[in-house]
């Protein structure tokens, strides 16, 4: 249908545009934009190191668009990914450190620790809405901060004093030798696979399940849920719960899989938050969500380049990032008021 | 200059759907023109495209003899076109005058000047004679004058030409009778007006001429004095229309639904059924007849679950279910076609077929060990699409794409369908056309006729008393009286909805005929 094709199009004249501005920035601050793209290409697929490197960048993402996308389909607004990463992030590295199993436990339960984690970071402010009303998006936000510091002041006491948890026991890894292999020795871990499951997860969730039925509904209409003899607060906190755990195992990618230890941080990682532009890109579609993470992880990480190569200034590199996604994500707001404003013309 | 809107072949399409195809519509200065068709018809549409919501793929549009483009509803707005829609666009908690300057509000050095448009508004008011107080605000307000806030609102914004669409749906009678005069008064000042509605006594009432369209089609326009009820409903469906509503004696025998002195307040605290008393039988149908704010809300409420009880009992075959979750007092047998089909009765976004599912999703075949099984419910919903009539273009369609009736009658399909013992209709036929009027009313007898309970809640007297086997009349919170159908009349009915006592009523009835109303 012709819709389709306007889901298609949209990105891509977005990204083209995004591409031709940050061109004209880099003209206009003096650098040769051909150089400038040529780099940020080499830095996304300039060989099978890179590639693999992209993909290890894109894993975490996925996962924080998917729980973006999934409280955005059951009608809630999650700003507190960021924190249910963090904590989904601590919680792994904790379980990978402190124990010693054989790794066909020890993982999984990293795993789950990470997972449930984040799902009770998720489930407080859906406690607090279904309950209080009180609105997630300014719940979510302080939990933020609080998990933030929370994990500081533990890695902390943790490590009697020092900056990181120590490395996790390779039982708890999510290393993959034959990955390394192939990918130059990249740090390219299983996390991808654990990611592109989740995708199938959500699908399954929302697409397939009675579950998903009620909570698309309840996200859609909250009186006629009630009609129709839904627990409509229990619906509420469940998808907050679920959209925390998706954010949560987003965390173990980089505990279990890039870094193997958390650190003490200065601030946000910017995962969790740019999850949101992630989750809008992909249209809070389980698929549309790996589109928007792998354009999202390889300009992150092909920017990483642009300096190197061309020469180009952090700074200027930033702003060109910024400029595409800015297009990219007001493409999709543009199109999204468009929606917004012809569905109320269209009520009756 | 006779006409100042011409719409010559109009065309609109949604998709592959031909919504308006060749339609013609030429509105004299000063008149009032209906406009007339079954549910799904096109009308709306139509409408739409004259206030620029909808752009058409083919035809012309004149106002007063130039050919202009309605690209959006500001376009429309400097022609002077306004419509009135069927669900109010007010914002809640603004005063009247705030919602009638929203988006014009006049400023004075940077300021709006709330009480130079409030003394506009009242002058308008005044005008027109539609009292209303240019500081209330909406919330505190009744439908029927948030309704003429919508008029003053297009008045404000200097329209000559008001569309109304379906205006009287949600209105009691009595608010119906001020809504045609206000009419008539916009009329006497140089107004002219397109009336959309499904009731041909009103069409009879008001209009100088009718334009019909059937299925997207023009069929033609006649002149009002010239025709009647019947010629035009055949017109509009294209073959004969029975009008009486054909039924047997009741047969009841045991309660299904009982209700004991119940109490339940609104949202305020304040007490809106007030130790209310009721039981409705199998083999029934008891016909709740009542002025629009005496407790019919709450009480269909209460008894589904949906609102809280403050004290009494309600059974449902002998089973308590105070206080019980709709779910519960669903599954022990309960039927609701709700009140507001948009706040309760459909998800909107949803899929038609999801929406036939909404009641029993849960439940095998639909769904099995969490699955659900999206094959069985096109099924279903294709079985009650064709069964009662719902038009659309398929079960995948969002229910918010159907028109107005069509969505009721696929809420009425899916609460009929799942054969509960007790049927609460409320308000069933709001904005039906007669034809669908007249089989809903048939779904409901057949109930009966199946040995269940049918609750019926409607602010039509015509409906009640013909479709009821029993009149439970409500005023105040309460059950006043319980009447037979065939020994009351119209009259009798009006004065307990008022709140006369039945001695009072005959009284009064022996005193003068004519000076009773409602
Ligand atoms: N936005 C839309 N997208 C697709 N189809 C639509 C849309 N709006 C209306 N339709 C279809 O066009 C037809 C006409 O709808 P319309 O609302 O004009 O009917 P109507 O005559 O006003 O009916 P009612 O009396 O029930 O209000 C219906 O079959 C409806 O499903
Ligand atoms: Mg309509």
């Amino acid at each position: 249908m012709s819709n389709r094709l306007v889901n298609i199009l949209v990105p891509v004249i977005s990204v083209i545009l995004g591409l031709i501005v940050g061109a004209i920035v880099m003209l206009v601050s003096g650098y040769d934009p051909v150089a400038g793209y040529a780099a940020l290409w080499n830095g996304i697929f300039g060989d099978v190191y890179t590639i693999g490197e992209t993909i290890r960048q894109i894993t975490p993402y996925i996962l924080a668009g998917l729980a973006v996308a999934f409280a955005f389909r059951t009608g809630l607004f999650n700003i507190g990914v960021e924190g249910q990463l963090i904590v989904g992030w601590f919680a792994a590295a904790y379980v990978g450190v402190a124990f010693d199993f054989p790794k066909y436990i020890h993982l999984p339960l990293a795993l789950i620790a990470a997972a449930g984690a984040g799902a009770l970071w998720g489930f407080i402010p859906g406690l607090l809405k279904a309950r209080f009303k009180v609105h997630e998006v300014i719940v979510t936000i302080m939990m933020n901060y609080i998990a933030l510091h929370t994990t500081n002041a533990l890695i902390k006491t943790f490590s009697d004093g020092g900056d990181n948890t120590g490395p996790i026991n390779p039982s708890a890894s999510l290393r993959s030798e034959f990955l390394e292999n192939m990918t130059d020795f990249s740090r390219l871990h299983y996390g991808i696979l654990i990611a592109l499951a989740m995708v199938f997860v959500m699908w399954l969730i929302l697409e397939k399940t009675t579950r998903g039925f009620e909570l698309k509904a309840v996200g859609l209409n909250h009186n006629a849920s009630e009609y129709s003899g839904m627990n409509v607060n229990k619906n509420i906190i469940l998808a907050m719960v679920i959209s925390g755990a998706f954010a949560g195992l987003g965390g173990a990618m980089e505990a279990l899989g890039t870094f193997e230890y958390a650190s003490v941080k200065g601030g946000f990682t910017g995962i969790g938050f740019d999850g949101i532009a992630v989750a809008l890109l992909g249209a809070n579609t389980p698929l549309g969500v790996i589109f928007g993470a792998a354009l999202f992880g390889s300009l992150k990480y092909g920017a990483l380049n642009m300096p190197n190569e061309a020469g180009i200034p952090t700074e200027i590199v930033s702003i060109v990032i910024a400029i595409i996604i800015f297009f990219v994500a007001s493409g999709y707001v543009i199109r999204l008021f468009v929606e917004r404003f012809s569905k109320k013309k269209e009520a009756k | 200059m006779e006409h100042v809107i011409e719409m010559l072949n109009i065309r609109k399409e949604f998709g592959n759907f031909v919504a308006n195809d060749n339609i013609t519509l030429q509105l004299k200065q000063g008149e009032i023109h209906a406009l007339l068709g079954e549910n799904g018809a096109g009308k709306s549409t139509l409408m739409n495209v004259l206030f620029g919501l909808y752009q058409p793929e083919g035809g012309e549009i004149r106002v007063r003899g130039q050919e202009v483009k309605i690209t959006d509803p500001n376009v429309a707005n400097n022609l002077g076109i306004g419509m009135v829609h069927q669900h109010f666009m007010l914002v809640e908690d603004f005063s009247v005058t705030e919602n009638i300057i929203l988006g014009s509000e006049p400023t004075s050095v940077g300021m709006i000047s709330v009480k130079t448009a409030a003394k506009k508004v009242q002058e308008l008011s005044e005008l027109y004679g539609l009292d209303v107080d240019p500081y209330a605000k909406i919330e505190d307000i009744s439908v029927g004058m948030q309704q003429r806030v919508e008029i003053l609102k297009t008045l404000y914004r200097g329209a000559e030409i008001l569309i109304f669409d379906e205006p009287t749906a949600s209105l009691t009678p009595q608010e119906i009778t001020e809504l045609i005069q206000i009419m008539r008064r916009l009329i006497e000042e140089g107004k002219s007006i397109i009336l959309i509605t499904h009731k041909l006594k009103e069409i009879m009432d008001v209009s100088d001429r009718v334009t019909v369209i059937r299925k997207g089609q023009g069929i033609g326009t006649v002149v009002t004095a010239e025709t009647n009820p019947n010629e035009l409903a055949s017109l509009m469906v294209g073959r004969q229309v029975e009008f009486k509503t054909v039924k047997g004696a009741a047969n009841p025998t045991t309660d299904v639904l009982d209700v004991k002195d119940l109490v339940v307040t609104d949202y305020r605290g304040i007490e809106k059924v007030r130790g209310l008393n009721l039981n409705v039988r199998r083999g029934e149908i008891v016909g709740i007849a009542g002025i629009d704010g005496n407790g019919q809300s709450e009480l269909i409420e209460a008894i589904t679950g949906l609102r809280k009880v403050k004290s009494g009992q309600v059974f449902i075959n002998g089973q308590d279910i105070t206080g019980k979750r709709p779910r519960k007092i669903t599954e022990s047998g309960v039927g609701h076609i709700p009140q507001d089909r948009h706040k309760h009765g459909l998800v909107l976004d949803f899929p038609i077929g999801h929406n036939i599912a909404l009641q029993t999703y849960y439940t095998g075949p639909i769904s099995k060990n969490g699955f659900m099984n999206y094959s069985t419910i096109s099924k279903k919903a294709n079985e009650i699409i064709q069964k009662y009539d719902v038009r659309t273009q398929g079960d995948h369609e969002p229910a918010r794409a159907l028109s107005g009736g069509n969505q009721q009658k696929a809420i009425i399909g899916r609460e009929i369908d799942r054969d509960p013992d007790l049927l609460i209709a409320a308000l069933p036929t709001r904005g039906l056309d007669v034809g669908a009027i007249e089989f809903i009313h048939q779904r409901l007898i057949e109930q009966r006729d199946k040995g269940k309970a049918v609750l019926l809640i409607s602010f039509e007297l015509d409906e009640v008393m013909n479709v009821s086997d029993r009149i439970a009349v409500i005023y105040d919170g309460q059950i006043v009286d319980t009447l037979d159908p065939l020994q009351t009349n119209e009259q009798e009915l009006g004065l307990l909805m008022a709140g006369q006592t039945k001695k009072g009523a005959m009284t009064n009835q022996a005193e003068g005929e004519g000076s009773s109303h409602v």
